[in-house]
């Protein structure tokens, strides 16, 4: 029998960084196949190939063993081919069953039609969609149950989740498993993108594990460990080994309590949160993807309107301080220094259109008197944080949106770091980095500990965090669920805390 | 092979050669002019002779060349300032309206106080007033922009039709001079603008304002906001910069550039004031803002050629009898084809089968 | 002569006439994610081509000329020229990703010169007034239903006194409304207008959607300009007799919330303010300020919709942005 999908020698480049190189790669009906990799290795690029997002720049694409073009998506449906991706594809302002008719083309327009089709959809796998809803009333969940809806409708039998699991709570994902093995049995190809391992073990039954841009192996679930899948995943068997030492005298930093955050529509983002941040301490944040990490860094960094509770700040040698109230700009000026790196790099923490010297003037920008900038400063900065991180730049004056992922956070991480500061909030700050690279980020926060700053690591990967921090809080729904010690707790512990409060079920 | 690609693909470039980018922009212009040869030619004239009288009415005499500087004056000035609003990605059209509003506010000091006033103060005034007016109306937008993020683009446009409201109306009423006139008197010789080369003083100040917009953008903290916020919002508000605070200053300097303009064409050109004293000038320079890229120092280029062609364009109405209006029509289509031309600048174009070529 | 509701209604709907036709096409243009500023030179344009196409038509024919024909020979004329205004624009801001805003506003340097250039070149040739014979003025301009059923007391006037496009319009936006809710390429030309990335990853041709909605939108702006010449313009080419309609069109967009049967009434009451002036005038308000009321009503509605945030009424969310597939 013919392979539902094959890619043979399918290479794409964005401008001078080659996203995939020469992937072989196949897949048969009845099969769920996990695209194993690294954030940045290329998976989500090869799938867009097969979704008609993007096109190769060399390779071919074989269905059901014909040769296709597949320029657009509309190509790619005429093939069977549905992708699930990770940014929703749904217009907020229609509704479900609005979302689902998009791009249908078979006979009369009938809209009471689709949704009844819908609801009967969702009847069958229980996913309780109304279909009249429109997509801006509902949960994150919700809307990728009308995502799997709209592949499903179109009778799509070769499907591709992008990291369906990154917004699930536990429930909603082996909810999620059991429909895909509904549709395995039923014959379809199912392609899930992931970088979680217990996933990548429970639902698949063979595993292809990308590495930067190139595909290392495909391999039988049931023939293979998590452990060999990370050494093929990152090149080599990886003994987490972060130096940690004892924390000297610690501090507290930060104290923060009652601490409660709504959003524009009123839903609490952050809810009664208090721990205290010590000096010398790194203070780890694990949790669910949404579950207030990024609210509590920018609630922190005067960033984020807050509703009730407080933060002291008590820098060494001085009074402590009340920050809540304050502007981003007089928690700088009253001296405290909370050096902040946001998960969103170029969105946020940095300006892409500027070159590094003009980055690092982001913080240095409004000192001195006068109308003037000071360019000297930030110029000698920038040369300094290109040689001792080692930043691959044509120039420190190249726009910083075309570095690669590792040196925009190395251009950030060292900014942030240069303002010797007292609190150092860093957030996702390996997101999309090599594991080398990762390691330099791990190796500076643990220098910034040792000189006595307090730092808050909001991370994703708990191995890291175990190995890394001296304490964990566990954010659930916005809540503290629990702050463990990071020398005895184990993985289990903070899994549970990370989806039920206080760990119970 | 049987692979079937789409036939022509998009990519973006990554830097093209100076030498290629002038190239491709000066082609557009010399298929700008072509067009317009061509319509000449549906109209009855020499496409030839047509430039060469537009060329000899504009810049073959003096008193041409004094016509194309006075035109070029209100285009530049509001072409500078647009350019931190632009550069703030702020779409401020509104300069039409903050244009108006400015000579509304010289023309308050410009009417009452000649009786009391000498010259000099009075001028001075009269521009600060128009200051004011402009950024004033300028401030309005930006300030629901600031709370409550509404759409500055249709804001600003509303505006300008009632500032244009606005002068009709004390045309008509509080300013009219002979009852029934519907027409504002003449101002005093105090308070018109003096000459300098034959030209109202104006055209000085616009080439200061140039260097001023120039380092403002560059070298200053303010114009460091202006760039940070107009690349990203969060950006801004994580270095610390009070984005509320830099829109409502960004577009109040806009709109006061803006208004003295309006001050130096109500006092320096048409020494009154009437309801279309912008006269489109407003979005006309939006454009020359644009085709400039926010370079100051182009838009001195762009805005004396479009003068050029507005001052050729009304002697070729006097001397072949071609409409004026042919003029909005060249400039409609060389700012049209330059905008289409940046394309070729930013994208390359890969056609099947041909991975390397480019289309120029 | 005492104060006349009918009459001001009905000078209401005349006036607001070339209004529906201006806001219609820009309604169906920004639906597609659009934003053309270059209604008021397509106004321009429909305006001059309509006048010169019944003008040619009628000098052609003589005597022998069918009000009729020089009817749909206007429409066309302006449905054309507004639409090649609309198809210039579309090239450079759809395949040549230039900014829409700084296009749409060349557009309108562009069409108003050239509408000016051809009414001007017309009355150069002829040496005079432009103009059409009174029987083609009359098709134009007068009702289309027999004297009998508008001399019906009040409803005859009010319903069935009006020049064919005031009909013509009224049927155009309800197939309009009805084309963007109810039918399958409506509702693909609104995701096209929310989200352009979720409509190119269902397979909808976005290019096409756009091209077709713009140079549509453009071409029904357009016969705005023509009825404004033709009916309320007596026919005749006068230099600055459009000057600003086409503004007064693009601020009644936002004050109808993008809805076209909106625009059904709001073009009639930006109509009646637009000449209310002449209708009712009040001694202490003068003139000026009842015609920027049109403007200040959009700017308050502009804020109150930023204020109220209902989800219904913003701009399609898209408004102004290019789509490039691979950049997102």
């Amino acid at each position: 029998m013919e392979h539902a999908v094959e890619f043979k020698n399918i290479t794409k480049r964005f401008g001078s960084v080659t996203a995939n190189n020469a992937v072989n790669l196949y897949l048969d009906r009845g099969v769920i196949m996990s695209l194993l990799g690294e954030n940045g290795s290329g998976k989500t690029t090869l799938m867009n190939m097969l979704a008609g997002i993007y096109f190769p720049d060399e390779g071919q694409i074989f269905v059901d063993g014909q040769p296709v073009t597949i320029a657009s998506p509309k190509d790619a449906f005429d093939h069977g081919i549905g992708m699930i991706h990770q940014h929703f594809m749904l217009v907020d302002v229609f509704t479900a069953a609005e979302n689902v008719a998009l791009g249908l083309e078979d006979g009369k327009y009938d809209l009471k039609a689709v949704a009844e089709k819908v609801k009967e959809i969702s009847d069958k796998y229980g996913f309780g969609i109304d279909p009249n809803k429109k997509v801006y009333d509902m949960s994150v969940s919700e809307k990728q149950t009308v995502e799997i809806i709209k592949v499903l409708y179109r009778g799509a039998d070769i499907l591709i989740l992008d990291e369906p699991t990154a917004v699930l709570t536990p429930q909603e994902t082996d909810n999620l498993f059991k429909i895909m093995r509904n549709m395995k049995a039923d014959g379809k190809a199912i392609i899930i993108i992931t970088h979680k391992l217990n996933e990548v073990m429970d639902v698949s039954d063979v595993v292809a594990v990308l590495r930067k841009g190139e595909h290392i192996a495909t391999v039988r679930t049931n023939e293979t460990t998590a452990d060999a899948l990370t050494e093929m995943m990152v090149g080599r068997a990886v003994k987490l080994n972060i130096d940690r030492l004892d924390p000297v005298n610690p501090q507290p930093r930060l104290t923060i309590a009652g601490l409660t955050c709504r959003d524009s529509e009123g839903v609490k983002k952050l809810d009664d949160v208090g721990f205290i941040a010590f000096g010398g301490e790194i203070l780890g944040i694990a949790g669910i993807a949404g579950s207030g990490q990024k609210e509590l860094l920018e609630a922190i960094a005067g960033l984020r309107h807050i509703d009730e509770g407080s933060i002291i700040y008590s820098p060494e040698g001085k009074n402590p301080e009340e920050l809540v109230g304050k502007t981003p700009m007089e928690i700088k000026d009253a001296g405290v220094s909370l050096a902040f790196v946001p998960e969103d790099r170029l969105g946020m923490g940095l300006v892409g259109g500027m070159g590094m010297t003009e980055n690092m003037m982001l913080r240095s920008w409004n000192k001195g008197k006068g109308i003037f900038v000071d360019r000297k400063e930030p110029e000698a900065l920038a040369e300094e944080v290109y040689k001792f991180l080692e930043v691959v730049t044509p120039s420190i004056d190249y726009p910083v949106r075309k570095l690669s992922g590792g040196n925009v956070q190395k251009v950030l991480v060292g900014r942030e770091i240069a303002s010797s500061p007292s609190v150092l909030m860093s957030a996702y700050a390996v997101r999309g980095l090599d594991i080398n690279t990762s390691y330099i980020i791990y190796n500076l926060m643990a220098g910034q500990k040792a000189k006595g700053v307090a730092v808050i690591f909001v991370g994703e990967d708990l191995d890291v965090l175990l190995q890394l921090c001296d304490k964990i809080l566990v954010l659930c729904d916005g809540k503290v669920s629990g702050l463990v010690d990071a020398r005895t707790t184990t993985k289990e512990e903070i899994g549970l805390l990370m989806t039920s409060v206080g760990g119970k079920e | 092979m049987n692979k079937k690609e789409p036939l022509i693909r998009l990519a973006k470039r990554e830097n093209m050669n100076k030498n290629m980018v002038w190239l491709i922009r000066v082609a557009a212009f010399i298929f700008a002019i072509i067009i317009g040869g061509l319509i000449f030619f549906a109209a009855d004239a020499n496409p030839i002779s047509a430039y060469a009288t537009m060329i000899a009415g504009s810049l073959g005499k003096k008193s041409g060349i004094r016509q194309v500087v006075k035109t070029a004056i209100p285009l530049l000035g509001t072409a500078i300032a647009l350019a931190p609003c632009f550069k703030m990605k702020y779409w401020n059209i509104g300069a039409e309206g903050q244009i108006t509003m400015g000579a509304v506010g010289a023309t308050l000091f410009a009417l009452k106080l000649p009786k009391i006033l000498p010259s000099a103060p009075l001028l001075i005034l009269m521009g600060l007033s128009a200051i004011i007016f402009g950024a004033f109306w300028a401030v309005i937008p930006a300030f629901f922009k600031a709370k409550w993020g509404t759409n500055e683009t249709l804001f600003t446009l509303m505006l300008n039709y009632i500032a244009i409201g606005i002068v009709g109306w004390l045309q008509g009423g509080p300013w009219e001079g002979k009852p029934g006139s519907q027409i504002i008197p003449n101002f005093d010789k105090k308070a018109v603008l003096p000459k300098i080369f034959g030209v109202h003083i104006g055209w000085i100040f616009v080439l200061l304002l140039v260097v001023f917009i120039y380092i403002y953008l560059n070298k200053t903290k303010h114009g460091y906001e202006v760039a940070v916020l107009g690349e990203s919002e969060n950006t801004a508000r994580y270095a610390g910069m009070n984005v509320g605070k830099v829109t409502m200053r960004t577009a109040a300097l806009s709109g006061a550039i803006s208004g003295f303009v309006g001050y130096m064409i109500a006092s320096g050109a048409n020494q009154t004031l009437y309801a279309g004293v912008a006269g489109g000038v407003g979005f006309t320079a939006i454009t020359v803002c644009w085709l400039a890229q926010l370079n100051p120092f182009v838009m001195i280029l762009i805005s004396v050629l479009l003068a050029i062609l507005s001052k050729g364009a009304s002697t070729l109405q006097t001397e072949l009898a071609v409409p004026a209006s042919i003029s909005d029509i060249i400039t409609g289509i060389i700012l049209l084809s330059m905008l289409g031309c940046e394309f070729f600048i930013n994208y390359k174009m890969i056609f099947r089968k041909s991975n390397k070529k480019e289309a120029e | 002569m005492g104060f006349n509701l009918i009459g001001l209604i009905k000078a209401a709907v005349l006036n607001g006439a070339p209004l529906l036709f201006g806001t219609s096409g820009e309604i169906l243009t920004e639906k597609s994610g659009n934003m053309n500023l270059g209604v008021e030179g397509m106004m321009y344009m429909g305006g001059a081509f309509g006048l010169a196409g019944a003008f040619l038509y009628g000098n052609a024919m003589g005597d022998a000329a069918n009000g009729f024909v020089a009817v749909i020979i206007a429409l066309v004329c302006s449905f054309l020229a507004g639409a090649f205004g609309a198809l210039i624009f579309s090239f450079l801001t759809i395949s040549l990703r230039a900014n829409q805003n700084v296009t749409g506003l060349a557009l309108t340097i562009f069409g108003t010169g050239v509408g000016q250039f051809v009414g001007e070149l017309m009355r150069i040739k002829v040496g005079g007034n432009v103009t059409v014979s009174n029987a083609l003025k009359d098709a134009f301009a007068n009702s289309i239903f027999p004297q009998a059923m508008q001399d019906i007391p009040i409803i005859g006037q009010l319903l069935f006194s009006y020049n064919p496009f005031v009909y013509l319009g009224l049927i155009m936006a309800v197939v309009m409304a009805w084309f963007l809710n109810k039918t399958r390429k409506g509702l693909y030309l609104r995701a096209v207008g929310e989200n352009p990335a979720t409509a190119d990853s269902a397979g909808i041709n976005i290019e096409k959607y756009k091209y077709i909605a713009t140079i549509v939108g453009g071409g029904i702006s357009a016969i705005g300009g023509m009825v404004y010449t033709m009916t309320i313009a007596g026919s005749v080419w006068n230099h600055s007799a459009l000057s600003g309609e086409g503004w007064v069109a693009v601020a009644l967009v936002i004050f109808c919330l993008w809805k076209p049967l909106n625009s059904l009434w709001g073009s009639v009451l930006f109509g009646g303010l637009l000449i209310l002036y002449l209708r009712l005038p009040i001694a202490f308000i003068p003139t000026q300020i009842y015609k920027v009321v049109p403007y200040i009503a959009t700017v308050v509605v502009l804020i109150l919709v930023s204020l109220r945030q209902r989800k219904e009424d913003q701009p399609p969310a898209a408004l102004g942005l290019a789509y490039f597939r691979e950049e997102r």
